[in-house]
């Protein structure tokens, strides 16, 4: 087997580690460098979701994607640093330290796929995976000027993807320009037995770019309350783009978004409160020390192996699954969660295409957001596309005061072609 | 703790408790006897072998592993259903039950909560006053736990070991309403579910560990189960956690009547609790640890989608159960009622009882269900071990008249012993010559003097001349007395009708 060097600076901590040197075949992506991300496991190489509570932990077996891409002859080069188990807007909840924004080093990455967006964006990588549960593609890829796609879920096998919230995640591809998203999409979807969310879909596509007759909906909440009249502004630019080149323009509206954000929040803790619970020191991770009973133990270091913010999370989560409290919060959640889906779904009976900023402001600065509750709002735009299962992208559609803009576009179930042709549509109308 | 804790307070109000009535009701968890584990493709069969070798990510829990269904594990728990008279929704789904505890890999198990997989049936027992009606609550799937090992017994270990083997081996569980009305009931209930489990080839009783039950008892005045609003009145309830035994669950449910009778007699009022059966002693203790108490937040497991399962449970197609075996027993081998109920309530022993019920399977029913079934008790030893070909030989031995009855017997005794020493034994007819139990033919004619049962009846006519005075004064008895010790002086070998034959020409001859 093949093997490349691999020598890079890592000046803004977008790994946590790195390989010197790569395992590469022949295949789709032959030679090609490319980081995997810190919760997706892989066989040999730690595998610690940017978290102390699996310092050390090393997977004995591949993800499922991470089988798919040797077999494509990618040359996984490292692991990218990542918010704590994937929780967070910025990549600064991760024991191994912030990551930095290539576009603007005093800027935060964007998150939880911080350290995947700045490996690509600062030309360390042409690729690498990221994860998405709530945005944590697409906002990385807006805030730092490049590409991610959260596949429609099932499109990609989750198997080795250690679970924030299960219900609501993908893994999918982070790249410089929609081509390369689409060869990764190629290589990366597909059934997987394994996983039994998975469905047989496999991707093998060509982006075409032209899109006359597209009829793109444009949902007024993505420009309301809480997004800046700027990022707004570069956005429907960006719209107007793709109407010149011959797609139909519509405004519509999805209700449903007021509950989108809580429903999501409370999905996502539940479903967290009840994965995180393994991490008790008796099976990986540093060992819980064995001289106190076990229940102290298991405190003890979940206390000290878990940051601030996923303690948080499993707090709220733990809350919301308590008996008494399941029907005000969970139950609830789910209902609103289908109320977000039908929305959608009545949509595209109209629209091929729903379109809008990826992320309501640029970049934060580093250390800016302190309130949990403010980030938690900056998650608005994203998370209807995890709470429907839909295909969303963040394509590169400008700056705003110098910072990198993202325009996402969401489709319907199961048409990522259609979401890359579009973004592959406007990438080609901006060159030019 | 002790065995009286639970009581939570006086009464001062003095009752009659002539007219009380037990009421209990049992959630009962068996390994469903698949190949492979519930969600993962580790096989099941980890008994003999090193702790953590039946291992996995999966059933490790490890990080980013996923759990997929077993199909067969799910047909299993179907064949159940049906089989209890269940219906199956149109749709059932997995959800997970969250707790800490070491042996639990992934901090939840995945289990079945508000949506189980069958419901709303009944299993028919012999009950107290004749056939009863147990309605079953619901049946459904679930993984085992992995296992805490302390090396050395539980109070002196220094630490604790954990075996996953177990972890994720499939498990259903089945839940009763409270229709029992005495622990032996409940052990009767019991009987007939595993040799329906057995019958249905989902369950193997004989594996360690492969069926736990806990049970809930009260005593409540007569009639306040079934009364409308009957929460008023209620006397409190005791739950018995893991009793792991057919016998445990009729001797912890006989101990709580005895406890719970005796503090209501004292004017004591009993509170709603978790008790834990502590075999060895044949006691329950209360245990009121937090972690018994512990909200689960059940949710739906986000990982498994939701079972639809009808068409393939109206695809199963159910063998010959318990109760219908029973009724062909008596139709066709014209066995008893009580031969046919114990019978058939063993696979094992059913089976065992169709390959040496012959031409003549109404003695064959005795041999199997009386005298080899008592032999089998007392050497604690199961049907399993004997084969069916020297047993059918035995029985053969003893028709033909090679053998006595009581010879017959010594010789399964034998087999047995041997068999339970050594795991082989001889034939039956190696076994009849080696300790000379074959019948005593009659030789007649010139060579009468020589036949031995002759020769015996003489010498105990000569020995016993009261026994032969009293039998010409018309006494029966001094005849059945000289038969006996013709029996004796011929260990048994001798033809009963032989023997009355020649006793009688004997005493013929001295009137
Ligand atoms: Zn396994």
């Amino acid at each position: 087997m093949a093997t490349i060097s691999f020598s890079q600076k890592d000046g803004h901590n977008a790994f946590i580690p790195t390989l010197s040197e790569a395992d590469t075949g022949p295949g789709a992506l032959s030679g090609i460098p490319l980081a995997g991300q810190d919760n997706i496991s892989t066989r040999g190489l730690p595998t610690t979701c940017g978290s102390r509570i699996l310092e050390g932990y090393v997977p004995p077996y591949d993800a499922h994607v991470v089988t798919l891409l040797k077999k494509a002859g990618a040359a996984i080069v490292g692991k990218t640093n990542m918010d704590e188990f994937g929780m967070g807007t910025t990549t600064e909840n991760s024991a191994f330290g912030p990551t930095k924004n290539p576009a603007d080093p005093s800027r935060v990455p964007g998150g939880s796929s911080g350290g995947s967006a700045a490996a690509v964006a600062s030309g360390m990588v042409r690729m690498a995976l990221g994860t998405d549960t709530g945005g944590s593609i697409r906002c990385p890829a807006a805030f730092c000027g490049i590409v991610g796609h959260k596949p429609t879920y099932g499109r990609v096998s989750r198997y080795g993807l250690i679970a924030y919230a299960n219900s609501l995640e993908q893994i999918g591809p982070m790249a410089r320009s929609v081509s390369d998203i689409s060869l990764l999409m190629e290589v990366l979807s597909g059934y997987d037995p394994r996983d039994s969310t998975s469905i047989n879909c496999p991707y093998s596509h060509i982006p075409d770019p032209e899109i006359r007759g597209l009829k793109i909906g444009v949902p007024e909440e993505y420009f309301g309350e809480g997004v800046d009249a700027k990022v707004a502004s570069v956005v429907w630019d960006g719209i107007t783009l793709l109407e010149r080149k011959g797609a139909e323009v519509i405004t519509c509206r999805i209700p449903s978004m007021v509950y989108a954000l809580a429903a999501y929040y409370v999905t996502c803790t539940s479903e967290a409160s009840s994965n995180l619970a393994r991490f008790d020191g008796v099976r990986y991770g540093p060992p819980a020390d064995p001289k106190l009973p076990w229940h102290d133990a298991f405190q003890q270091q979940r206390r000290h192996g878990f940051g601030i913010e996923v303690k948080r999370r499993i707090m709220l989560g733990t809350f919301a699954l308590s008996s008494g409290y399941y029907g005000k919060y969970y139950a609830k959640a789910q209902a609103a969660r289908q109320q977000v889906r039908n929305d959608f779904l009545r949509l595209f009976r109209t629209f091929d295409v729903i379109a809008g900023p990826t992320m309501p402001t640029v970049a934060f600065r580093l250390g800016e957001k302190t309130d949990p509750l403010s980030m938690y709002l900056s998650d608005i735009l994203t998370v209807p596309a995890n709470l429907a299962g839909i295909p969303a992208i963040s394509v590169p559609c400008g700056t705003s005061d110098g910072l990198p803009v993202g325009l996402q576009i969401m489709g319907p179930h199961f048409k990522d072609e259609r979401v890359i042709d579009v973004a592959y549509a406007f990438e080609q109308g901006v060159s030019r | 703790m002790t065995d009286t804790a639970g009581v939570a307070g006086q009464e001062s109000r003095s009752t009659d408790f002539s007219d009380d009535e037990v009421i209990i009701g049992l959630e009962i968890h068996c390994q469903l006897d698949t190949r492979t584990k519930l969600f993962c493709g580790c096989s099941t069969d980890y008994r003999d072998d090193r702790p953590n070798s039946h291992v996995c990510p999966v059933c490790l829990g490890l990080p980013g592993s996923l759990p997929r269904v077993n199909k067969k594990a799910i047909e299993f728990a179907l064949r159940v259903g049906k089989a209890l008279n269940c219906t199956v929704p149109d749709e059932s789904e997995f959800a997970r039950k969250n707790y800490f505890y070491p042996d639990l890999n992934k901090g939840f198990q995945i289990t079945q909560y508000d949506k189980p997989l069958a419901v709303k049936g009944y299993l028919d027992i012999e009950g107290e006053e004749g056939e009863k009606r147990i309605r079953i609550t619901r049946v459904h799937v679930e993984e085992d736990p992995g296992r805490l090992v302390h090396k050395g017994g539980a109070d002196r270990a220094k630490y604790t070991l954990v075996d996953y083997n177990r972890a994720g081996i499939p498990l259903i569980e089945i839940v009763t309403e409270p229709d029992l009305r005495s622990p032996k009931e409940a052990r009767r209930f019991l009987n007939k579910l595993r040799a329906t489990l057995e019958y249905l080839g989902v369950f193997d009783s004989e594996k360690e560990g492969s069926l736990r039950v806990d049970a809930n008892i009260s005593i409540q005045p007569k009639g306040w189960f079934g009364r409308e609003g009957r929460g008023k009145g209620d006397r409190g309830r005791a739950e018995v956690k893991n009793i792991s035994s057919y016998k445990g669950v009729e001797k912890a449910l006989t101990f709580e009547v005895t406890r719970q009778k005796n503090a209501l007699r004292r004017g004591q009022r009993l509170e709603t609790e978790t008790r834990h059966f502590v075999e060895t002693r044949g006691i329950t203790t209360s245990s009121r640890s937090k972690e018994m108490e512990q909200d689960y937040r059940y949710f739906p497991e986000p990982d498994l989608l939701p079972l639809r399962v009808c068409d393939l449970a109206a695809g199963i197609v159910l063998p010959e159960l318990p109760d219908a075996r029973r009724a062909r027993f008596l139709s066709e081998y014209g066995c008893s009622p009580i031969h046919a109920r114990t019978l058939t309530g063993d696979l094992r022993l059913a089976e065992f009882y169709e390959q040496v019920a012959g031409s003549d399977p109404i003695p064959a029913a005795t041999w199997v269900a009386d005298t080899l079934l008592g032999e089998l008790n007392y050497r604690d030893m199961t049907v399993s071990r004997v084969s069916p070909v020297w047993f059918r030989d035995l029985i053969l031995l003893v028709k033909e008249g090679s053998v006595t009855d009581k010879g017959g017997v010594e010789v399964l005794r034998s087999l047995l012993d041997q068999l339970r020493e050594s795991g082989s034994c001889e034939t039956p007819d190696q076994c009849v010559r080696r300790l000379g139990l074959k019948v005593l033919e009659r030789t007649g004619g010139a060579g009468e003097e020589q036949d031995p049962v002759t020769k015996a009846s003489r010498e105990a006519v000569a020995e016993h001349p009261q026994a032969v005075a009293d039998f010409h004064a018309g006494r029966k008895e001094a005849f059945n007395f000289l038969v006996g010790q013709v029996m004796k002086k011929t260990r048994g070998r001798a033809k009963p009708a032989d023997v009355n034959q020649i006793l009688l020409g004997i005493l013929g001859e001295e009137d």
